[in-house]
């Protein structure tokens, strides 16, 4: 029926050039087509429009990547912005401080919840929790019942007091089944609750009654993958009339591209943090907002070659670098050109792996912390323009002014500047063909002197200094190069 | 209404129809417009061997509620019509193929007011909407009528066989119910109960988890052996990418049309579903040959304008519609009030 939009990117893709800036045509033919994507997929309209706009908004202050063509940096943008709507990083289950934590489920009819609970209680279960389940669905026929084959499939007990089929205070059975739980020691309590319309304002104040008789630690909202609009409107009535703390989607397995978990985030700003992907007990999983937001969009193919062409202009970039550095005309400006490359492609790993050297090393890119990279960044940021082209006038009042701008200590900019230089020398002799990866190696002939005091140091472990660090993971160790003697006499 | 061969219970069928004719009264008539030519049909073909049993009467315009509470809709805003029709999950597409068709007709009539706009609305919905074929198939003669309900999971399966079943109880039907659903926890227990609140008859599993297509088998052989008017198969429901489960399906109809023809088979869609309704319909009629959709939930807020698409692309009637829990809370689909409820016309 519909081509998809990797297909009809393509189509849009032809005829573009990079440019120095994105223009504004250029954006709103790629957003036309991610706006009809976004509608395929279910997403609600509303959400659509704020988040069409937020992504031109953002696409008109980009500079243009030399990699990209201006539609696929585009869709680099939607992918980036639907994963952030998404949620970064799936929350966990908050456990109560006293058990039993409380998790209460609602949704609509036929949104799963019966079936969810079963797999939420076996999930908890094999992460060492006694879960009871508790069946406040008295409404739907048989719905306990069902409840109470699920608690034996899963092997968790189910706390069932009334029979249902429409009768019977689900308040009550709610309120019981925490003493009851207290009493037995049960360490989570999973309240099934009828399945319910975000306009039937009765069942909604029931729903809100088991919440009140109940404190719940969690309220898991429970939607269906394949819903349509109405998304944001249940969402809305749920979030209101019940309150809600985090979303669970089901049905994933399904091949609906999901765009309700987008509305839904959107719309509640709470966070997702399962999927439920099959007809067995186990088809249970955190959920991946990357992943989604790949499915909502339905263009794997097309993120994929982005992702190829940037890793390709990484690589160009990296060789300038190189060049740089063998030239000896490695700067701090080139340094902090590098953290926001690192930053930009999220992950140090990521540029530290097309660093020449640093293959072997990958188990402990696995060790550096990304926030630190913000401190160098700060620190090179308090620098005039002169200084980072020429660390070598950097003088102690210098040094005092940099450390007060940028929050750090002098100690902190010193050693900045230190193991700044230790790399930029290590990385001209390794640009010269040297191999620093190899211990024993070396390539300082005239500082040979050194290694001797600096062993000892190194041995310290690793340094808090992230430049130090990557030159560390690098291959690139100090005190086998001989060259710490910093020129400013602090470093080593 | 269906048909039923004379020599079975003529008499109490006649009581029907005088019983029935008060709810005639009181309540719209809603599957009238098919009536005559159905009639023509089967006094031609076998002309002393069926009688008629009239059905009760349902009015459902509660089901169908207006989508322009937002905007103001005039001739200015026409393009706001293609926003307000994809949230009511029509699809861009077909809001795209509405919007211009109303530009059209509204430039011909020379509308111009809102009421005059939402008339042409109203009117060409209702004319794209309009099939000859939304009334269930129960006029073959070729007793007892199989309708088989499929559909993917948590769609309302189990519960609009209950609604219908009750229905075609009251008026006069005999009804069995196959629990071909030996997947999901008490499902067989959920029909059940429907069994017992609408007086059919219920074919259960022999044994936990037995073979599906074996549930149908036995349930068509009850069904002849005790003389029901109708068979009513319930199925797992199942997400139309699972190709396992789907083969499935294929062999429960299989086995089914070994001993009787199936007169229909009913693909139950959530109202609340998206775009993926248009891929269940797609896939659930390749492998089970859909004959019509029963759209529920409709007692929520989502606007079902999905079906728009599937029954323009796939030329699949939207025939049952079901509005809420109760037994009673079903009916059947008339493009004209659905037109109408969606528009918010009077």
């Amino acid at each position: 029926m519909f081509g998809n939009l990797s297909e009809r990117l393509v189509e849009t893709f032809k005829g573009l050039r990079a440019k120095g800036k994105l223009s504004a045509a250029d954006i709103d033919s790629t957003l036309r087509e991610i706006r009809r994507a976004l509608l395929e997929a279910d997403v609600a309209l509303e959400v659509v429009k704020t988040f069409i706009a937020a992504v031109r908004e953002r696409a008109l202050g980009d500079e243009v990547s030399k990699a990209l063509n201006p539609a696929q940096q585009v869709v680099q943008i939607v992918q980036e912005e639907l994963i952030v709507i998404l949620g970064g990083e799936a929350r966990r289950i908050q456990f109560a401080k006293n058990p039993p934590t409380v998790i209460m489920l609602a949704g609509l009819q036929g949104s799963g919840k019966t079936t969810l609970a079963g797999k939420l209680a076996l999930w908890l279960k094999e992460q060492g929790q006694t879960p009871l389940l508790v069946a406040c669905d008295l409404q739907r026929p048989n719905a306990v019942n069902q409840l109470q084959v699920i608690g034996e499939r899963v092997g968790v007990p189910v706390f069932a007091p009334e029979a249902g089929n429409g009768s019977g205070n689900p308040v009550n059975v709610a309120k019981d089944s925490i003493k009851h739980a207290k009493q037995k020691q049960f360490s989570v309590v999973i309240v099934d609750t009828a399945g319910r319309l975000g306009i039937d304002e009765e069942l909604m104040k029931q729903a809100n009654d088991i919440r009140k008789a109940t404190d719940p630690d969690e309220v898991l909202f429970v939607i269906d993958s394949m819903i349509g609009q109405d998304a944001v409107n249940v969402a809305k009535a749920f979030e209101d009339g019940v309150g809600i703390t985090g979303v669970v989607l089901t049905k994933l397995d399904g091949d609906a591209r999901g765009g309700a978990a987008l509305s839904v985030a959107q719309v509640t700003g709470k966070p997702i943090l399962f999927s439920s992907t099959g007809e067995g007990m186990d088809a249970f999983e955190p959920f991946y907002p990357d992943r989604m937001a790949s499915r909502i969009l339905d263009m794997g193919d097309i993120l994929t070659l982005i992702e190829q062409a940037q890793k390709s202009f990484d690589e160009q970039e990296a060789m300038v670098m190189a060049e740089k550095m063998a030239k000896d005309a490695f700067t701090l400006e080139d340094f902090l050109e590098q953290m926001q490359q690192i930053k930009k492609m999220g992950s140090i790993k990521n540029m530290l792996a097309m660093m020449p050297g640093a293959g072997k090393l990958k188990g402990q890119l696995d060790n550096i912390d990304e926030k630190e990279i913000a401190h160098t960044e700060a620190i090179i940021r308090a620098m005039t323009p002169k200084e980072r082209r020429d660390p070598k006038i950097l003088n102690g009042s210098r040094r005092l002014r940099i450390a007060k701008g940028s929050g750090m200590t002098v100690t902190d900019v010193n050693s900045l500047v230190n193991r700044f230089e230790q790399a930029a020398k290590m990385m001209k002799t390794m640009a010269k063909g040297g191999n620093p990866g190899i211990p024993g190696m070396p390539p300082g002939m005239g500082r040979a002197a050194m290694p001797k005091q600096n062993k000892g140091k190194a041995k310290k472990g690793k340094s808090g200094n992230p430049a130090k660090r990557a030159a560390e993971i690098a291959g690139i160790e100090p005190p086998k190069q001989g060259n710490s003697g910093s020129s400013f006499g602090l470093g080593g | 209404m269906f048909w039923r061969k004379k020599d079975k219970a003529a008499t109490p069928a006649v009581e029907e129809v005088i019983v029935q004719e008060a709810e005639v009264i009181a309540e719209e008539v809603v599957v009238a417009p098919v009536e005559p030519t159905i009639i023509e049909e089967l006094v031609v073909a076998e002309p002393t061997e069926l009688v008629k049993v009239e059905l009760p009467k349902r009015n459902l315009s509660k089901g169908f509620k207006a989508v322009f509470s937002r905007i103001k809709f005039d001739v200015e805003n026409l393009d706001d019509l293609e926003d307000v029709l994809i949230q009511a999950d029509f699809g861009v597409e077909a809001a795209e193929e509405i919007v211009a068709a109303v530009k059209v007709r509204a430039k011909k009539n020379g509308s111009k007011t809102e009421a005059e706009l939402k008339a042409v609305l109203t009117e060409l919905l209702t004319e794209k909407m309009s099939r000859t074929d939304a009334a269930l198939n129960l006029d073959s003669g070729a007793q007892p009528y199989v309708i088989l309900v499929v559909g993917v999971n948590g769609a309302g399966k189990t519960t609009t066989i209950g609604k219908l079943s009750n229905y075609l109880v009251e008026g006069g039907a005999k009804v069995t119910l196959g629990a071909a659903d030996t997947f999901r926890a008490a499902a067989v227990e959920q029909l059940e109960t429907w069994a017992t609140r609408s007086n059919s008859e219920i074919v259960k599993p022999t044994v936990e988890g037995q073979d599906p297509a074996a549930v149908a088998y036995e349930a068509v052989e009850k069904a002849i052996a005790n003389g029901s008017d109708v068979l009513i198969i319930d199925t797992a429901g199942r997400l139309q990418n699972k190709q396992g489960l789907m083969d499935e399906l294929g062999k429960i109809r299989r086995v089914i049309e070994k001993q009787l023809p199936i007169s229909e088979v009913l693909l139950v869609l959530d109202s609340t579903t998206g775009q993926n309704a248009m891929t269940q319909a797609k896939a659930f009629t390749e492998v089970a040959a859909v004959t019509g959709i029963a759209l529920t939930k409709l007692d929520g807020s989502a606007k079902g304008g999905i079906v728009y698409a599937i029954q323009d692309q796939l030329n699949i009637p939207v025939k049952l519609v079901g509005v809420g829990e109760g037994i009673e809370d079903f009916g059947f689909f008339d493009a004209k009030e659905f037109a109408i409820g969606l528009v918010g016309e009077k």
